[in-house]
């Protein structure tokens, strides 16, 4: 993966002389200045708000520069160019502007260029996604590295871009020179507690890319239900789906999903989570989860993988061989979270186990059971996320791995974990403080959005072992119904960190979008 | 015709054993999950098959209501849509017996097809399923419109597929008769279809009542004809605003389900966006002797205000049918009355001394008696109780403060006035988990008085402030929240057990969902296509 960061920074110094005139401002008074209602907000902006430009909607089209490596037939950006159309003109009709008596320019294209070459690929942790803005007298430019960082200037672009009161699409004189703070800015979807049809998912992914999300982490399947229907173990969603004719995903559905988030710069990290977490996948398998004994009989019921046995190996080597290659991205997530240990130490057999490998704690024989499946996982080349508490119990990692913290407890707040985590070497991810299924009364945006993810002890060595955050979106109470004004309200940025874009329940964005229809200034 | 349900029931008769076995197992599989629960149900083992192109429900023979009655006419479509229109109907069902019809039967001599729900409305019935025509009798369309959810409920389908109903005997009453759900369309506007929904909704839940919050601070929606400037200059936008003619179709919708519409101008606070279309209708707010360019509550002490308010309510009087009007009353910031020279002046001359509690009964007393010469009765927020204005006898107190509401209710049923509870329903205040449970614990009559007292309860309101709620997410926030609420204003008071509950819920939800509610899940699982 090519990283020529540098073509930023030439940009900058390309920028039209006038534009050194303007200081930068501080995203409030720009917003109330300049009107830029941009979100996630850039990392530099600066607008003249009084130059403004007048799009034609049926003559207006997207072009690629001559210069760009990048040209027509790029599947990543032919298609964003039909989207973004559609997403700023809408359908029409429109009004065309009258011409001869129009005091503004007239603008009918926005160049792409495009640095890198590579369209066919999929985003990766290291893809490169900044860009510049130019819209000016002389340019009206969009510039990038990759074809990623080229999808999020469009979606800026969409975003600068409003409706004056005669119908017609104006843009201010803006330069933006913009890049991420953190490469992974996820979204966790829970698919096992609630099913969601193929098109919810779909839409969270449209939404995602209005935020400049790029992680779809994925959390498949649970105790509930398996859904994924495996063509090694096709018995995994024919009985452990909650109905298997219509509540699985094919692989056909799962490489839409594959698709539609490359389309739109996202990365797809599935989670199979185990050893806990996994009672669906006991309909499917047997002998894959461990029997629960009472007193000396078993009792029936079942509690986390069996980590003793060979069989069981034997099904992740082939089952991972199957996952590892029908999901692209460098990184599968294996849970290793909440594993509940009453079960296993009511099997005499896992208790023979112990004391013949000298285990003294359970934490040790989870410790097994992962470091096993963390061996197998290596063997398909594939890197892993695991939550906290595969680190917490000190299982054996590779140095690659990234750690997810989601717990928030009194006796190790989640920045003390950081805090741990990084001080052991390893990358972190951040949810703790963005479990946006924890709903509550008013605004709780506020909440998530104060957030600093660096805000723990640390050395800068450390603080850059921060990968960036995840927005956790658990399954226990939503499922389509709810799912996208749950989301959607709320939401929470650091600059390069997410956000949403429907006029959520908040009055003044409700008002601001149809109530003030503004003037295209002169 | 004839012969067809007679060859139909024969087969009840030479199959009892082959129906015998299948019956317990279908049963066992599979119920009918009612909500809100009957009074009275005896469901019995035996099957009824019904198939969607034989079955149809049509007048009783004897009922006073015929195929002129609109109301019912569209009530019979629809309920034949809502029982098999969302399922494939298998193309032949495993035989055993059919039920061919339901036939609804009016009973009294005005079957009130062509009126409108009011307090009084009569919303029993009784539901008898039996081979070969199943009938619902009710005295009056409400209750059959009541009877026909019910009758839709009970039917459910098979292991294998194929739509059932069980030999039953349904009697059922409201235990109150006033079942509301609070919709508030200024802090968002709500799109018209948004409003149907909820009402097709209710309707599902035996909810009675619309309580509609129109306007308020923050937007004037309402069209009024008489002061057109009102939503030309208060409403959020053009968009946003309900015309004569939306409002006449919210109307109608809600009266075809049974429901009152009673629509909410509350004065003489929540008033903001009043001023901006009626100059001098707000009292100016001063600061020291300068006025300042903000507005307070409606100007109690002009002359002007109560001509206004005089044709403004003769025009709303005409505009709802309902024999009820919210006046609200609630929350009236004093601060902008106490800074105003001429308040104060005022005040002086009516001798209220510093007590702006007067001046606020002042202005509720003069516009009651407005609101009384149109003939229409009028609810209020408890504060106008609480603050001591004169009340007619039939006025309706609506408790919404949730500190102390059980004292509130002793209060103003101690004083001989009707109240309706809202205060432990506040369906806008979310919080992780399931909530329902809460809602559905409440009991309305738990309150220190007599049985006289009590019977001057009507009933309750789910009621879904709009700060943080508009289109996007009302229906997942409201239901199947609010049908927690339908069950406890609805079923017997000693129907409360959760774990039943949760269970008839969790179905009632999935059944919402198929019929395009898009209710939120009660917890882990999935529905049923």
């Amino acid at each position: 993966m090519a990283r020529p960061g540098h073509v930023g920074a030439l940009l900058l110094l390309l920028l039209p002389l006038p534009l050194l005139l303007l200081a930068f401002k501080t995203p409030a008074q720009q917003t109330e200045e300049l009107g830029a209602y941009v979100w996630p907000w850039p990392q530099k902006i600066s607008v003249f708000p009084n130059q403004t430009f007048v799009l034609t909607p049926s003559l207006f089209h997207f072009q690629y520069s001559a210069a760009s490596v990048v040209q027509p037939g790029c599947s990543v950006l032919d298609q964003a160019f039909v989207r973004y159309r559609g997403i700023i003109f809408g359908p029409g009709p429109w009004v065309t502007p009258d011409q001869p008596g129009l005091k503004q320019k007239v603008k009918s294209s926005l160049e792409v260029f495009v640095a890198v070459p590579g369209c066919d690929q999929f985003p990766e942790m290291n893809s490169v996604e900044n860009y510049t803005l130019t819209l000016n007298d002389d340019h009206f430019i969009l510039k990038a590295d990759t074809v990623w960082g080229a999808l999020r200037g469009l979606e800026t672009f969409s975003q600068l871009i409003w409706r004056s009161a005669e119908g017609m699409f104006c843009v201010k004189w803006t330069e933006i020179v913009d890049f991420p703070r953190f490469p992974h800015r996820g979204l966790l979807l829970d698919t096992s507690r609630h099913y969601l049809p193929l098109q919810a998912i779909l839409e969270t992914l449209d939404v995602m890319a209005y935020n400049k999300f790029n992680v779809f982490h994925w959390h498949i399947v649970d105790d509930p239900s398996f859904p994924y229907e495996s063509m090694t173990f096709p018995e995994l969603s024919r009985k452990g789906s909650y109905n298997p004719a219509t509540h699985i995903y094919t692989i056909g559905d799962v490489k839409a999903v594959i698709e539609h988030a490359r389309l739109r710069g996202i990365r797809v990290i599935a989670e199979f989570d185990t050893p806990g977490h996994t009672l669906s996948w006991g309909k499917g398998i047997p002998g894959l989860l461990t029997p629960c004994y009472s007193g000396a009989t078993p009792s029936g019921s079942y509690g986390p993988v069996n980590p003793i046995l060979n069989t069981t190996y034997e099904f992740m080597t082939l089952f991972f061989q199957e996952i590892s290659s029908v999901f692209p991205d460098f990184y599968l997530h294996l849970g290793g979270d909440e594993v509940d240990f009453t079960c296993w130490r009511s099997n005499p057999g896992i208790q023979a186990f112990m004391k013949e490998k000298g285990f003294d704690r359970y934490e040790k024989l989870e410790s097994f059971y992962i470091q096993k499946l963390l061996n197998i996982v290596s063997s398909y080349k594939k890197g892993y996320i695991v939550w906290q508490e595969v680190f917490d119990n000190e299982v054996k990692l590779s140095p690659d791995t990234v750690v997810h913290v989601w717990k928030e407890l009194e006796t190790l707040p989640y920045t003390k974990e950081m805090y741990n985590v990084t001080k052991a070497g390893y990358h972190v991810l951040l949810s703790a403080p963005w479990y946006l299924n924890h709903i509550s009364y008013g605004q709780d945006w506020q909440q998530a959005y104060k957030v600093e993810p660096l805000n723990f002890e640390g050395s800068p060595e450390q603080k850059s072992l921060v990968i960036g955050g995840e927005a956790c979106m658990w399954g226990e109470y939503v499922d389509v119904t709810n799912l996208t004004p749950r989301l959607c309200p709320i939401e929470k940025s650091d600059e390069g960190l997410d956000l949403c874009p429907l006029p959520g329940p908040g009055q003044e964005l409700w008002q601001r979008g149809f109530g003030a229809a503004r003037q295209c200034k002169m | 015709m004839a012969r067809q349900v007679l060859s139909s029931c024969a087969l009840l008769l030479l199959l009892p054993l082959l129906l015998g076995p299948q019956a317990p197992l279908a049963s066992a599989a599979r119920h009918p999950a009612l909500w809100p629960l009957p009074m009275s149900v005896h469901l019995s083992e035996d099957l009824l098959y019904l198939t969607r192109e034989s079955f149809e429900i049509t007048h009783g023979p004897s009922s006073t209501a015929g195929p002129r009655c609109f109301l019912l006419e569209e009530a019979f479509r629809r309920y034949h849509e809502y029982i098999f229109g969302y399922f494939l109907s298998p193309n032949d069902h495993l035989g055993g017996t059919q039920l061919q019809k339901l036939h609804v039967t009016i009973t009294s001599a005005d079957s009130e097809c062509d009126a409108y729900p009011n307090s009084t409305s009569d919303e029993s019935y009784k539901l008898v399923v039996h081979c070969p025509v199943a009938v619902l009798e009710a005295r009056t369309v409400w209750g059959a419109l009541r009877g026909l959810e019910t009758f839709s409920q009970l039917i459910y389908k098979d292991p294998y597929g194929v739509y059932v109903i069980n030999e039953s005997e349904v009697i059922d009453t409201p235990r109150f008769g006033y079942r509301g759900v609070l919709i508030d369309t200024s802090r968002h506007f709500l799109p018209v279809k948004t409003i149907l929904t909820t009402l097709d909704a209710m309707a599902f839940n035996k909810l009675n009542v619309l309580h509609w919050h129109i306007v308020d601070d923050n937007s004037f929606p309402y069209q009024s004809m008489a002061f057109p400037d009102l939503s030309e200059k208060g409403a959020y936008s053009y968009a946003h605003i309900y015309s004569q003619a939306d409002i006449s179709i919210v109307i109608e919708h809600a009266r075809l389900r049974g429901i009152r519409v009673i629509p909410e101008f509350d004065t003489p606070g929540h008033t903001i966006s009043w001023g901006k279309g009626q100059k001098d209708l707000l009292t100016p707010c001063y600061q020291g002797s300068e006025k300042t360019n903000s507005f307070g509550p409606v100007n109690p002490i002009l002359n002007t205000t109560y001509e206004f308010m005089s044709k403004f309510f003769k025009e709303i009087s005409r505009v709802f049918p309902e024999e009820y009007i919210h006046l609200g009353g609630d929350e009236v910031d004093f601060d902008c009355w106490e800074s105003n020279p001429f308040v104060t002046e005022f005040m002086k001359e009516q001798s209220f001394g510093k007590d702006y509690r007067k001046l606020e009964s002042y202005y509720i007393q003069r516009l009651i008696d407005i609101v009384s010469s149109t003939n229409k009765g009028y609810m209020v927020w408890q504060e106008v109780f609480d603050n001591g204005v004169k009340l007619k006898q039939d006025t309706i107190v609506e408790v919404w403060k949730e500190e102390f509401y059980r004292k509130e209710l002793a209060d103003v049923t101690a004083a001989g006035y009707a109240v309706v509870l809202a205060a432990p329903w506040y369906l806008d205040y979310i919080t992780y988990g399931q909530d329902w449970k809460k809602y559905y614990a409440v009991e309305p009559l738990n309150f220190a008085g007599t049985k006289k007292q009590k019977d001057l309860v009507m009933g309750g309101t789910a009621a879904l402030w709009g700060e943080f709620v508009d289109a996007t997410n009302l229906t997942p926030r409201l239901w199947p929240r609010a049908s927690a609420v339908a069950e406890r204003l609805w079923s017997p008071k000693d129907v409360r057990n959760l774990d039943d509950a949760y269970e008839r819920l969790a179905e009632h939800r999935c059944r919402m969902v198929r019929r395009r509610i898009a209710a939120e899940p009660l917890y882990i699982g999935y529905c049923e296509l």
